[in-house]
Protein backbone atom coordinates (compact mmCIF):
# COMPACT_ATOMS: atom_id res chain seq x y z
CA UNK A 1 0.00 0.00 0.00
CA UNK A 2 2.85 2.37 0.88
CA UNK A 3 4.49 1.37 -2.39
CA UNK A 4 1.49 2.45 -4.41
CA UNK A 5 1.25 5.74 -2.53
CA UNK A 6 4.94 6.45 -3.11
CA UNK A 7 4.56 5.68 -6.80
CA UNK A 8 1.65 8.07 -7.06
CA UNK A 9 3.59 10.85 -5.39
CA UNK A 10 6.54 10.22 -7.71
CA UNK A 11 4.23 10.32 -10.69
CA UNK A 12 2.54 13.56 -9.67
CA UNK A 13 5.96 15.19 -9.44
CA UNK A 14 7.54 13.85 -12.62
CA UNK A 15 4.86 13.16 -15.20
CA UNK A 16 3.62 16.72 -15.64
CA UNK A 17 7.22 17.76 -16.16
CA UNK A 18 7.71 15.09 -18.83
CA UNK A 19 4.45 15.97 -20.50
CA UNK A 20 5.08 19.67 -20.48
CA UNK A 21 5.86 19.79 -24.17
CA UNK A 22 3.92 22.72 -25.46
CA UNK A 23 2.42 23.25 -28.84
CA UNK A 24 -0.34 25.06 -30.55
CA UNK A 25 -2.83 24.47 -33.23
CA UNK A 26 -5.64 22.01 -33.52
CA UNK A 27 -4.60 18.47 -32.70
CA UNK A 28 -6.04 15.02 -32.38
CA UNK A 29 -7.53 15.60 -28.92
CA UNK A 30 -6.24 12.48 -27.11
CA UNK A 31 -2.71 13.35 -28.25
CA UNK A 32 -2.91 16.99 -27.21
CA UNK A 33 -0.05 17.14 -24.72
CA UNK A 34 -1.31 20.43 -23.28
CA UNK A 35 -4.06 18.54 -21.50
CA UNK A 36 -1.72 15.88 -20.08
CA UNK A 37 -0.52 17.59 -16.88
CA UNK A 38 -4.06 18.46 -15.86
CA UNK A 39 -5.40 14.99 -16.64
CA UNK A 40 -2.52 13.31 -14.82
CA UNK A 41 -2.97 15.60 -11.84
CA UNK A 42 -6.71 14.94 -11.55
CA UNK A 43 -6.27 11.26 -12.28
CA UNK A 44 -3.75 10.89 -9.46
CA UNK A 45 -5.99 12.89 -7.17
CA UNK A 46 -9.16 10.93 -7.94
CA UNK A 47 -7.53 7.52 -8.27
CA UNK A 48 -5.53 8.14 -5.11
CA UNK A 49 -8.74 9.01 -3.28
CA UNK A 50 -10.44 5.95 -4.72
CA UNK A 51 -7.51 3.75 -3.70
CA UNK A 52 -7.57 5.08 -0.15
CA UNK A 53 -11.34 4.72 0.12
CA UNK A 54 -11.25 1.18 -1.23
CA UNK A 55 -8.23 -0.05 0.73
CA UNK A 56 -9.14 1.62 4.04
CA UNK A 57 -12.93 1.55 4.09
CA UNK A 58 -14.77 -0.42 1.44
CA UNK A 59 -12.71 -3.57 0.93
CA UNK A 60 -12.09 -4.39 4.62
CA UNK A 61 -15.80 -3.84 5.23
CA UNK A 62 -16.95 -6.07 2.37
CA UNK A 63 -14.35 -8.65 3.34
CA UNK A 64 -15.63 -8.61 6.93
CA UNK A 65 -19.24 -8.90 5.76
CA UNK A 66 -18.40 -11.88 3.52
CA UNK A 67 -16.37 -13.49 6.30
CA UNK A 68 -19.16 -12.94 8.80
CA UNK A 69 -21.69 -14.42 6.41
CA UNK A 70 -19.48 -17.44 5.73
CA UNK A 71 -19.06 -17.98 9.46
CA UNK A 72 -22.78 -17.58 10.09
CA UNK A 73 -23.65 -20.04 7.35
CA UNK A 74 -21.02 -22.51 8.55
CA UNK A 75 -22.25 -22.13 12.13
CA UNK A 76 -25.85 -22.65 11.11
CA UNK A 77 -24.92 -25.67 9.02
CA UNK A 78 -23.01 -27.14 11.96
CA UNK A 79 -25.97 -26.47 14.26
CA UNK A 80 -28.34 -28.04 11.76
CA UNK A 81 -26.09 -31.09 11.50
CA UNK A 82 -25.96 -31.40 15.30
CA UNK A 83 -29.73 -31.03 15.52
CA UNK A 84 -30.19 -33.69 12.88
CA UNK A 85 -27.88 -36.05 14.73
CA UNK A 86 -29.79 -35.34 17.92
CA UNK A 87 -33.07 -36.02 16.18
CA UNK A 88 -31.72 -39.25 14.77
CA UNK A 89 -30.53 -40.32 18.22
CA UNK A 90 -33.93 -39.44 19.68
CA UNK A 91 -35.66 -41.42 16.95
CA UNK A 92 -33.40 -44.38 17.66
CA UNK A 93 -34.05 -44.15 21.40
CA UNK A 94 -37.76 -43.92 20.72
CA UNK A 95 -37.62 -47.01 18.51
CA UNK A 96 -35.66 -48.88 21.15
CA UNK A 97 -38.15 -47.90 23.82
CA UNK A 98 -40.96 -48.99 21.54
CA UNK A 99 -39.32 -52.37 20.89
CA UNK A 100 -38.71 -52.83 24.59
CA UNK A 101 -42.29 -51.97 25.43
CA UNK A 102 -43.53 -54.38 22.79
CA UNK A 103 -41.34 -57.16 24.20
CA UNK A 104 -42.58 -56.35 27.70
CA UNK A 105 -46.17 -56.44 26.58
CA UNK A 106 -45.63 -59.78 24.89
CA UNK A 107 -44.02 -61.19 28.04
CA UNK A 108 -46.87 -59.93 30.20
CA UNK A 109 -49.47 -61.33 27.82
CA UNK A 110 -47.73 -64.68 27.72
CA UNK A 111 -47.47 -64.79 31.48
CA UNK A 112 -51.12 -63.88 31.86
CA UNK A 113 -52.09 -66.56 29.36
CA UNK A 114 -49.95 -69.15 31.17
CA UNK A 115 -51.35 -68.11 34.54
CA UNK A 116 -54.94 -68.29 33.40
CA UNK A 117 -54.28 -71.69 31.80
CA UNK A 118 -52.81 -72.93 35.06
CA UNK A 119 -55.77 -71.63 37.03
CA UNK A 120 -58.23 -73.20 34.62
CA UNK A 121 -56.36 -76.49 34.81
CA UNK A 122 -56.41 -76.41 38.59
CA UNK A 123 -60.12 -75.55 38.70
CA UNK A 124 -60.94 -78.23 36.19
CA UNK A 125 -58.98 -80.82 38.15
CA UNK A 126 -60.78 -79.78 41.34
CA UNK A 127 -64.14 -80.06 39.65
CA UNK A 128 -63.23 -83.39 38.08
CA UNK A 129 -62.06 -84.79 41.42
CA UNK A 130 -65.21 -83.49 43.07
CA UNK A 131 -67.32 -85.11 40.38
CA UNK A 132 -65.40 -88.36 40.66
CA UNK A 133 -65.91 -88.32 44.44
CA UNK A 134 -69.64 -87.61 44.05
CA UNK A 135 -69.93 -90.38 41.46
CA UNK A 136 -68.24 -92.86 43.78
CA UNK A 137 -70.57 -91.78 46.62
CA UNK A 138 -73.60 -92.12 44.34
CA UNK A 139 -72.45 -95.58 43.19
CA UNK A 140 -72.03 -96.62 46.82
CA UNK A 141 -75.50 -95.31 47.69
CA UNK A 142 -76.95 -97.20 44.71
CA UNK A 143 -75.12 -100.37 45.75
CA UNK A 144 -76.38 -100.00 49.34
CA UNK A 145 -79.90 -99.37 48.24
CA UNK A 146 -79.68 -102.37 45.88
CA UNK A 147 -78.30 -104.61 48.63
CA UNK A 148 -81.02 -103.39 51.00
CA UNK A 149 -83.60 -104.02 48.33
CA UNK A 150 -82.23 -107.49 47.72
CA UNK A 151 -82.47 -108.21 51.46
CA UNK A 152 -86.11 -107.32 51.51
CA UNK A 153 -86.81 -109.48 48.41
CA UNK A 154 -86.74 -112.73 50.60
CA UNK A 155 -89.11 -111.29 53.17
CA UNK A 156 -91.46 -110.08 50.47
CA UNK A 157 -91.32 -113.48 48.74
CA UNK A 158 -92.02 -115.27 52.05
CA UNK A 159 -94.90 -112.97 52.88
CA UNK A 160 -96.23 -113.27 49.39
CA UNK A 161 -95.82 -117.10 49.42
CA UNK A 162 -97.38 -117.29 52.88
CA UNK A 163 -100.30 -115.14 51.73
CA UNK A 164 -100.73 -117.21 48.49
CA UNK A 165 -100.64 -120.48 50.44
CA UNK A 166 -103.04 -119.10 53.06
CA UNK A 167 -105.41 -118.09 50.26
CA UNK A 168 -105.07 -121.45 48.47
CA UNK A 169 -104.94 -123.80 51.46
CA UNK A 170 -106.68 -121.72 54.02
CA UNK A 171 -103.88 -122.44 56.42
CA UNK A 172 -100.83 -120.44 57.22
CA UNK A 173 -97.71 -122.46 56.45
CA UNK A 174 -95.06 -122.74 59.13
CA UNK A 175 -92.05 -120.61 58.88
CA UNK A 176 -89.76 -123.63 58.63
CA UNK A 177 -91.65 -125.20 55.74
CA UNK A 178 -91.77 -121.86 54.00
CA UNK A 179 -88.07 -121.27 54.36
CA UNK A 180 -87.35 -124.79 53.09
CA UNK A 181 -89.54 -124.38 50.05
CA UNK A 182 -88.14 -120.91 49.30
CA UNK A 183 -84.57 -122.18 49.75
CA UNK A 184 -85.32 -125.00 47.28
CA UNK A 185 -86.75 -122.45 44.78
CA UNK A 186 -83.80 -120.13 45.20
CA UNK A 187 -81.49 -123.11 44.77
CA UNK A 188 -82.94 -124.14 41.36
CA UNK B 1 -21.86 17.37 -30.02
CA UNK B 2 -22.54 18.67 -33.47
CA UNK B 3 -22.83 22.41 -33.52
CA UNK B 4 -25.27 23.88 -35.99
CA UNK B 5 -23.61 24.87 -39.21
CA UNK B 6 -20.55 22.73 -38.50
CA UNK B 7 -19.96 19.26 -39.91
CA UNK B 8 -20.31 16.48 -37.37
CA UNK B 9 -16.89 16.02 -35.83
CA UNK B 10 -16.44 12.55 -34.29
CA UNK B 11 -13.34 13.76 -32.44
CA UNK B 12 -15.14 16.55 -30.64
CA UNK B 13 -16.27 14.16 -27.88
CA UNK B 14 -12.62 13.55 -26.89
CA UNK B 15 -11.76 17.21 -26.43
CA UNK B 16 -10.76 18.23 -22.93
CA UNK B 17 -12.58 21.40 -22.01
CA UNK B 18 -11.73 23.61 -19.09
CA UNK B 19 -14.47 24.07 -16.55
CA UNK B 20 -12.49 25.87 -13.84
CA UNK B 21 -9.16 27.44 -14.69
CA UNK B 22 -6.45 26.40 -12.24
CA UNK B 23 -2.75 27.12 -12.51
CA UNK B 24 -0.28 25.49 -10.12
CA UNK B 25 3.53 25.45 -10.25
CA UNK B 26 3.27 27.20 -13.59
CA UNK B 27 1.33 24.27 -14.99
CA UNK B 28 -2.20 24.16 -16.29
CA UNK B 29 -4.02 21.93 -13.81
CA UNK B 30 -7.46 23.22 -14.68
CA UNK B 31 -10.57 21.35 -13.60
CA UNK B 32 -11.83 20.00 -16.92
CA UNK B 33 -14.60 17.76 -18.15
CA UNK B 34 -12.04 14.92 -17.87
CA UNK B 35 -11.51 15.75 -14.19
CA UNK B 36 -15.27 15.98 -13.68
CA UNK B 37 -15.90 12.51 -15.09
CA UNK B 38 -13.04 11.06 -13.08
CA UNK B 39 -14.69 12.43 -9.95
CA UNK B 40 -18.09 11.14 -11.09
CA UNK B 41 -16.52 7.71 -11.61
CA UNK B 42 -15.06 7.57 -8.12
CA UNK B 43 -18.34 9.01 -6.80
CA UNK B 44 -20.30 6.14 -8.36
CA UNK B 45 -17.81 3.56 -7.09
CA UNK B 46 -17.87 5.11 -3.62
CA UNK B 47 -21.66 5.09 -3.65
CA UNK B 48 -21.68 1.35 -4.34
CA UNK B 49 -18.73 0.28 -2.26
CA UNK B 50 -18.95 2.59 0.77
CA UNK B 51 -22.58 3.73 0.99
CA UNK B 52 -23.91 0.41 -0.31
CA UNK B 53 -22.09 -1.58 2.36
CA UNK B 54 -22.66 0.88 5.19
CA UNK B 55 -25.28 -1.31 6.86
CA UNK B 56 -23.14 -4.49 6.65
CA UNK B 57 -26.23 -6.62 6.19
CA UNK B 58 -26.06 -10.37 6.52
CA UNK B 59 -28.65 -10.65 3.77
CA UNK B 60 -27.47 -7.98 1.33
CA UNK B 61 -29.67 -5.45 -0.40
CA UNK B 62 -29.17 -4.38 -4.00
CA UNK B 63 -26.21 -2.06 -3.64
CA UNK B 64 -24.48 -4.35 -1.17
CA UNK B 65 -25.00 -7.30 -3.51
CA UNK B 66 -23.38 -5.26 -6.25
CA UNK B 67 -20.45 -4.39 -3.98
CA UNK B 68 -20.01 -8.00 -2.92
CA UNK B 69 -20.27 -9.24 -6.48
CA UNK B 70 -17.54 -6.78 -7.57
CA UNK B 71 -15.40 -7.78 -4.59
CA UNK B 72 -15.68 -11.49 -5.26
CA UNK B 73 -15.28 -11.10 -9.00
CA UNK B 74 -12.00 -9.17 -8.70
CA UNK B 75 -10.81 -11.36 -5.82
CA UNK B 76 -11.37 -14.56 -7.81
CA UNK B 77 -9.69 -13.05 -10.87
CA UNK B 78 -6.68 -12.03 -8.78
CA UNK B 79 -6.30 -15.27 -6.82
CA UNK B 80 -6.88 -17.24 -10.01
CA UNK B 81 -3.91 -15.55 -11.69
CA UNK B 82 -1.52 -15.09 -8.76
CA UNK B 83 -2.63 -17.44 -5.99
CA UNK B 84 -3.45 -16.49 -2.41
CA UNK B 85 -0.41 -14.22 -1.86
CA UNK B 86 -1.62 -11.96 -4.67
CA UNK B 87 -4.28 -10.61 -2.28
CA UNK B 88 -1.77 -8.03 -0.98
CA UNK B 89 -2.35 -6.22 -4.30
CA UNK B 90 -6.12 -6.58 -4.03
CA UNK B 91 -6.88 -2.91 -3.21
CA UNK B 92 -4.84 -1.77 -6.21
CA UNK B 93 -6.32 -4.29 -8.64
CA UNK B 94 -9.82 -3.67 -7.34
CA UNK B 95 -9.46 0.13 -7.63
CA UNK B 96 -8.07 -0.25 -11.15
CA UNK B 97 -10.88 -2.53 -12.28
CA UNK B 98 -13.61 -0.41 -10.75
CA UNK B 99 -12.17 2.83 -12.06
CA UNK B 100 -11.69 1.56 -15.61
CA UNK B 101 -15.06 -0.19 -15.63
CA UNK B 102 -16.90 2.82 -14.22
CA UNK B 103 -15.11 5.20 -16.62
CA UNK B 104 -15.92 2.93 -19.59
CA UNK B 105 -19.58 2.65 -18.64
CA UNK B 106 -19.98 6.34 -17.81
CA UNK B 107 -18.52 7.05 -21.24
CA UNK B 108 -21.58 5.32 -22.70
CA UNK B 109 -23.83 8.11 -21.42
CA UNK B 110 -24.54 10.39 -24.39
CA UNK B 111 -22.75 13.68 -24.02
CA UNK B 112 -20.41 12.39 -21.32
CA UNK B 113 -16.64 12.27 -21.46
CA UNK B 114 -14.84 8.94 -21.63
CA UNK B 115 -11.90 9.19 -19.24
CA UNK B 116 -10.35 5.97 -20.55
CA UNK B 117 -10.34 7.22 -24.15
CA UNK B 118 -7.43 9.48 -23.22
CA UNK B 119 -4.08 7.82 -23.84
CA UNK B 120 -2.48 9.77 -21.02
CA UNK B 121 -4.88 8.14 -18.56
CA UNK B 122 -4.43 4.59 -19.81
CA UNK B 123 -0.68 5.13 -20.03
CA UNK B 124 -0.60 6.38 -16.46
CA UNK B 125 -2.40 3.23 -15.33
CA UNK B 126 -0.04 1.04 -17.34
CA UNK B 127 2.99 2.81 -15.84
CA UNK B 128 1.49 2.38 -12.39
CA UNK B 129 0.96 -1.36 -12.94
CA UNK B 130 4.41 -2.00 -14.40
CA UNK B 131 5.99 0.22 -11.74
CA UNK B 132 4.33 -1.81 -9.00
CA UNK B 133 5.35 -5.05 -10.71
CA UNK B 134 9.01 -4.05 -11.02
CA UNK B 135 9.33 -2.51 -7.57
CA UNK B 136 7.42 -5.28 -5.78
CA UNK B 137 9.44 -7.87 -7.72
CA UNK B 138 12.76 -6.28 -6.75
CA UNK B 139 11.70 -5.87 -3.11
CA UNK B 140 10.54 -9.48 -2.85
CA UNK B 141 13.16 -11.25 -4.91
CA UNK B 142 16.05 -8.77 -5.31
CA UNK B 143 18.11 -9.34 -8.42
CA UNK B 144 16.50 -12.74 -8.69
CA UNK B 145 13.50 -10.89 -10.15
CA UNK B 146 15.48 -10.22 -13.32
CA UNK B 147 15.68 -13.97 -13.82
CA UNK B 148 12.33 -13.25 -15.44
CA UNK B 149 14.30 -12.30 -18.54
CA UNK B 150 16.43 -15.48 -18.51
CA UNK B 151 14.43 -18.56 -19.42
CA UNK B 152 15.82 -21.60 -17.63
CA UNK B 153 17.18 -24.64 -19.45
CA UNK B 154 18.14 -22.69 -22.58
CA UNK B 155 21.70 -23.01 -23.97
CA UNK B 156 23.91 -19.90 -23.81
CA UNK B 157 23.97 -18.98 -27.53
CA UNK B 158 20.20 -18.97 -27.68
CA UNK B 159 20.06 -17.02 -24.43
CA UNK B 160 21.86 -14.19 -26.18
CA UNK B 161 18.86 -14.02 -28.47
CA UNK B 162 16.21 -14.86 -25.87
CA UNK B 163 17.12 -12.29 -23.22
CA UNK B 164 16.67 -9.24 -25.49
CA UNK B 165 13.39 -10.68 -26.73
CA UNK B 166 12.20 -11.21 -23.18
CA UNK B 167 13.23 -7.68 -22.23
CA UNK B 168 11.47 -6.21 -25.24
CA UNK B 169 8.36 -8.24 -24.52
CA UNK B 170 8.41 -7.03 -20.92
CA UNK B 171 8.84 -3.42 -21.98
CA UNK B 172 6.06 -3.70 -24.52
CA UNK B 173 3.63 -4.72 -21.79
CA UNK B 174 2.79 -1.22 -20.58
CA UNK B 175 2.52 -0.05 -24.20
CA UNK B 176 0.08 -2.79 -25.17
CA UNK B 177 -1.76 -2.48 -21.86
CA UNK B 178 -2.39 1.22 -22.35
CA UNK B 179 -2.95 1.18 -26.11
CA UNK B 180 -5.46 -1.68 -25.94
CA UNK B 181 -7.79 0.12 -23.57
CA UNK B 182 -7.28 3.52 -25.20
CA UNK B 183 -7.74 2.17 -28.72
CA UNK B 184 -10.85 0.19 -27.89
CA UNK B 185 -12.59 3.05 -26.17
CA UNK B 186 -11.55 5.62 -28.78
CA UNK B 187 -12.48 3.48 -31.77
CA UNK B 188 -15.79 2.38 -30.30
CA UNK B 189 -16.88 5.91 -29.59
CA UNK B 190 -15.75 7.13 -33.02
CA UNK B 191 -17.73 4.35 -34.70
CA UNK B 192 -20.79 5.20 -32.61
CA UNK B 193 -20.48 8.85 -33.50
CA UNK B 194 -19.87 8.09 -37.17
CA UNK B 195 -23.01 5.95 -37.48
CA UNK B 196 -25.05 8.46 -35.49
CA UNK B 197 -23.73 11.32 -37.61
CA UNK B 198 -24.41 9.41 -40.80
CA UNK B 199 -28.02 8.84 -39.76
CA UNK B 200 -28.45 12.55 -39.08
CA UNK B 201 -26.80 13.54 -42.36
CA UNK B 202 -28.95 11.11 -44.36
CA UNK B 203 -32.08 12.54 -42.73
CA UNK B 204 -31.10 15.97 -43.98
CA UNK B 205 -30.32 14.77 -47.51
CA UNK B 206 -33.73 14.64 -49.17
CA UNK B 207 -34.60 11.25 -50.65
CA UNK B 208 -31.58 9.66 -48.99
CA UNK B 209 -33.47 9.97 -45.71
CA UNK B 210 -35.07 6.63 -46.60
CA UNK B 211 -31.69 5.02 -45.88
CA UNK B 212 -31.28 6.73 -42.50
CA UNK B 213 -32.59 3.74 -40.46
CA UNK B 214 -29.64 1.62 -41.65
CA UNK B 215 -26.92 3.54 -39.79
CA UNK B 216 -29.37 4.03 -36.93
CA UNK B 217 -29.74 0.25 -36.54
CA UNK B 218 -25.98 -0.06 -36.79
CA UNK B 219 -25.58 2.56 -34.09
CA UNK B 220 -27.93 0.60 -31.82
CA UNK B 221 -26.01 -2.61 -32.48
CA UNK B 222 -22.66 -0.92 -31.89
CA UNK B 223 -24.00 0.57 -28.65
CA UNK B 224 -24.77 -2.94 -27.40
CA UNK B 225 -21.33 -4.07 -28.50
CA UNK B 226 -19.76 -1.08 -26.75
CA UNK B 227 -21.36 -2.07 -23.45
CA UNK B 228 -19.75 -5.47 -23.87
CA UNK B 229 -16.43 -3.86 -24.78
CA UNK B 230 -16.68 -1.53 -21.77
CA UNK B 231 -16.77 -4.54 -19.46
CA UNK B 232 -14.43 -6.70 -21.50
CA UNK B 233 -11.67 -4.11 -21.68
CA UNK B 234 -11.89 -3.41 -17.96
CA UNK B 235 -11.67 -7.15 -17.38
CA UNK B 236 -8.77 -7.61 -19.82
CA UNK B 237 -6.92 -4.73 -18.20
CA UNK B 238 -7.48 -6.29 -14.79
CA UNK B 239 -6.51 -9.83 -15.69
CA UNK B 240 -3.36 -8.67 -17.49
CA UNK B 241 -2.49 -6.64 -14.38
CA UNK B 242 -2.94 -9.84 -12.36
CA UNK B 243 -0.76 -11.82 -14.76
CA UNK B 244 2.00 -9.20 -14.56
CA UNK B 245 1.72 -9.10 -10.77
CA UNK B 246 2.12 -12.87 -10.80
CA UNK B 247 5.53 -12.31 -12.44
CA UNK B 248 6.49 -10.04 -9.55
CA UNK B 249 5.38 -12.64 -7.00
CA UNK B 250 6.65 -15.74 -8.74
CA UNK B 251 9.41 -14.82 -11.21
CA UNK B 252 10.98 -17.57 -13.29
CA UNK B 253 9.44 -19.59 -16.03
Amino acid sequence: MRLVTALMIAAVLTVPALAAGDGGGHRFPPFDARTFPGQIFWLILSFGALYLLMSRVALPRVGAVLEHRRETIDGNLRAAEAAQKQAEAAAQAHEQALAKARANAQAIAQEARAKSAREIDAKRQGVEQDLARKMIAAEQAIAETKAKAMEHVGDIAREAASAIIEQLGGKKPTAAALNKALGAAAGE
Amino acid sequence: MAQPGKPIDPMHQFEVQKLVDLQFFGRDLSFTNASLWMLIAIGVITLIMVYGTARRELVPGRLQSLAEMAYEFVASTLTGATGKDGMQFFPLVFSLFMFVFAANLLGMIPGSFTVTSQIVVTAAFAVLVIGVVVIAGVIKHGTHFFGLFVPSGVPAPILALMVPIEIISFLSRPVSLSLRLFGNMLAGHIVLKAFGGLAVMLLGAGAWAALAPVPLIMAVAVTALEFLVAFLQAYVFTILTCVYLNDALHPGH
